[in-house]
């Protein structure tokens, strides 16, 4: 009908909503614009610190750095026992959480259940996300002291005192990938008359198993770089140290904050040395995150 | 065939777990002589519904349901939403119990044996009572050789590769699609299409050699041409196993079933219950009770 016409014809070129068009353009391009700046003044802090990190870094970044030790050599040597010492107590402590906070998680997801118990635990874990590192570290102190005396350093203190931190996360992030896996596999395999455990084994966590490795990176990449922990329970020491049971254990964190604080008789080269194990930090954080995804892509399974 | 030698196992564990045992069940020394021989040979049960009342909580779901499920038919349980068609069907495997707070009262006899007696274990029943969902749900994880053989590996049988590749191609043949994914048995499950992923369900299913197998609307999220496949393919079904479906569609029923249960509301929030059961030509044609006859003509519902 004409009319009908009409009338959209009318409603088409009415003026537009929220006043003339050129002045709605307009408020888009500025709120555009903030938001791009916002996000610029974000990252800022980030890039300027790895700019920082990598111009000093790089200077005291040798091989000599990376593989020898300070052991003998007045005012000089390298990180070797530092980097070790990292990776020996992040290990260490992988190997108690992730097996704990896994195991943890999939009670909250399968055997939880709706009831204020499950809350409750989940409540104290979110809690516990918050705990300060010195805290944890101290925790860690006392209970060694408890049974070994005070005084003592070791290596698995520190892997306690992160467990304490990395716990909780790898509960966490867990959780979330297992309550993403759809009810209906789950069906899928009582209906074939597959026990609970089976399930859950053989169904469910192949199916989260690239959320929960990339969460368990994260979670590594969080701890590997805490050092109030550290400090108070693994010591300052000049020499490699494989053996978590017995001994100081240097590691990179402790390593850069003490050649900041106690630099030797070149005070530069100490100093350069401490930017170094930051960038050494740094990258270890940043290869971890990116196997994380490489690993997330590989194995993710697409579920309808 | 290790099929066939652990459902019959189970059956008798069943047996003899339960206080029950009045009904006929095939002998042990029946099974090996029926190993090798294609299950057309063994006997589809006979499920025995009597009184059953299912519970959610203190909600009263479905009320006084008293049926029979006859062995090598296919019966189709009808009715509108809610009624309670998918709940009821979900007792039969003891998969409604899953569901928090869920309760059955009743008795549920597979050949004879209550399946919710003292002793029963849960995850026997559901061997000998298999279940397709609506919507297809192959393992993602898993390649269309494994989904298949899910039921045998899930359960840790020791079964050697030989005669699992036997049981895989046997029952994707059984589900018409052996033919269709015989150069993709290694590719992921999830790689196939709806109709395809439906029939690897029903592969999958039927590699276990359940006694009945259950159908919760199997082809509501399928096109028309995978449906009538599907339909073609439990007629075919129906001489191996007790076959009961619960469908929206009407015409499904209509084609698809020999014996049709008409499930009703009285009102919302009411429990359901079974209106009527019969021949599926009776209740499309001439159809006993008032409510029947309404639904089935298009009336409601």
């Amino acid at each position: 009908m004409e009319s009908s016409a009409a009338d959209t014809r009318a409603l088409l070129t009415s003026p537009p909503v929220g006043g003339p068009l050129w002045r709605r353009k307009a408020f888009n391009r500025v709120m555009t614009g903030l938001i791009v700046a916002a996000f610029a003044i974000a990252l800022i802090p980030l890039f300027s610190l790895l700019f920082e990190v990598v111009k000093r870094g790089l200077p005291g970044m040798s091989w000599e750095f990376l593989t020898g030790t300070p052991r003998g050599i007045v005012g000089g040597g390298g990180a070797a026992h530092a980097i070790v010492g990292t990776v020996v107590i992040t290990g260490v402590t992988a190997i108690i959480s992730v097996p704990i906070g896994i195991l943890a998680a999939i009670y909250l997801t399968e055997y939880g259940g709706k009831g204020r118990l499950r809350r409750w635990l989940t409540f104290f874990v979110d809690v516990m996300t918050g705990i300060p590192s010195i805290v944890a570290g101290l925790f860690a102190f006392a209970l060694f002291a408890i049974f070994l005396g005070p005084g003592i350093r070791l290596g698995l203190m520190g892997a306690v005192a992160l467990s304490v931190l990395m716990i909780p996360i790898v509960i966490r992030s867990s959780e979330e990938v297992l309550k993403i896996v759809p009810n209906h596999l789950r069906e899928a395999s009582y209906a074939l008359g597959t026990p609970k455990w089976r399930t859950i084994v053989k169904v469910v966590l192949p199916t989260a198993f690239a959320g929960l490795v990339t969460g368990v990176m994260i979670a590594v990449a969080r701890i590997v770089g805490e050092t109030a922990p550290l400090l108070v329970t693994t010591g300052i020491v000049d020499s490699i140290n494989t053996n978590p049971f017995e001994g100081r254990m240097q590691n990179l964190a402790v390593y850069a904050y003490s050649e900041y604080r106690t630099p030797g008789v070149m005070k530069q080269a100490s100093y350069d040395r401490a930017w170094a194990a930051a960038l050494t930090l740094i990258a270890i954080v940043m290869i971890l995150n990116v196997v994380a995804r490489l690993v997330y892509r590989r194995y993710k399974t697409e579920i309808k | 065939m290790q099929g066939a030698a652990g459902a019959t196992r189970a059956e008798v564990e069943l047996a003899e777990a339960g206080t029950q045992s009045t009904g006929p069940a095939p002998t042990p020394g029946a099974a090996p002589a029926e190993a090798g021989a294609p299950s057309e040979s063994r006997r589809a049960k006979t499920i025995d519904v009597r009184d059953v009342n299912l519970f959610y909580g203190d909600f009263h779901a479905v009320e006084g349901v008293t049926v029979k499920i006859e062995p090598n038919k296919v019966t189709a349980l009808i009715g509108s939403s809610g009624c309670g068609k998918t709940t009821f069907l979900r007792s039969l495997n003891r998969m409604h119990e899953l569901t928090a707070g869920a309760r059955v009262e009743g008795s549920i006899e597979l050949d004879g044996q209550d399946i919710y007696a003292k002793g029963v274990d849960p995850v026997q029943v559901r061997r000998l009572v298999g279940m397709v969902f609506q919507s297809p749900n192959p393992f993602p994880t898993m390649s269309v050789h494994e989904n298949v053989a899910a039921g045998l590996n899930l359960n840790g049988s020791r079964i050697k590769k030989d005669e699992k590749d036997e049981i895989v191609e046997r029952s994707l043949r059984g589900a018409h699609l052996w033919n269709e994914v015989k150069d993709r048995l290694d590719k992921p499950g999830s790689s196939l299409s709806g109709g395809q992923q439906q029939r690897l369900c029903i592969a999958r299913a039927i590699a276990v050699e359940p006694e009945v197998l259950l159908m919760d609307e199997p082809c509501s999220a399928l096109d028309p041409v995978a449906t009538l496949a599907i339909e073609d393919l439990i007629g075919e079904l129906k001489s191996r196993f007790t076959i009961a479906i619960v469908t929206h569609n009407m015409q499904q029923a209509a084609r698809a079933s020999d014996i049709t249960a008409f499930f009703n509301l009285e009102e919302t929030g009411s429990p359901g219950r079974l209106v009527e059961i019969d021949d599926t030509d009776t209740i499309f044609t001439s159809p006993k009770e008032k409510a029947t006859e309404d639904y089935v003509s298009g009336r409601f519902g």
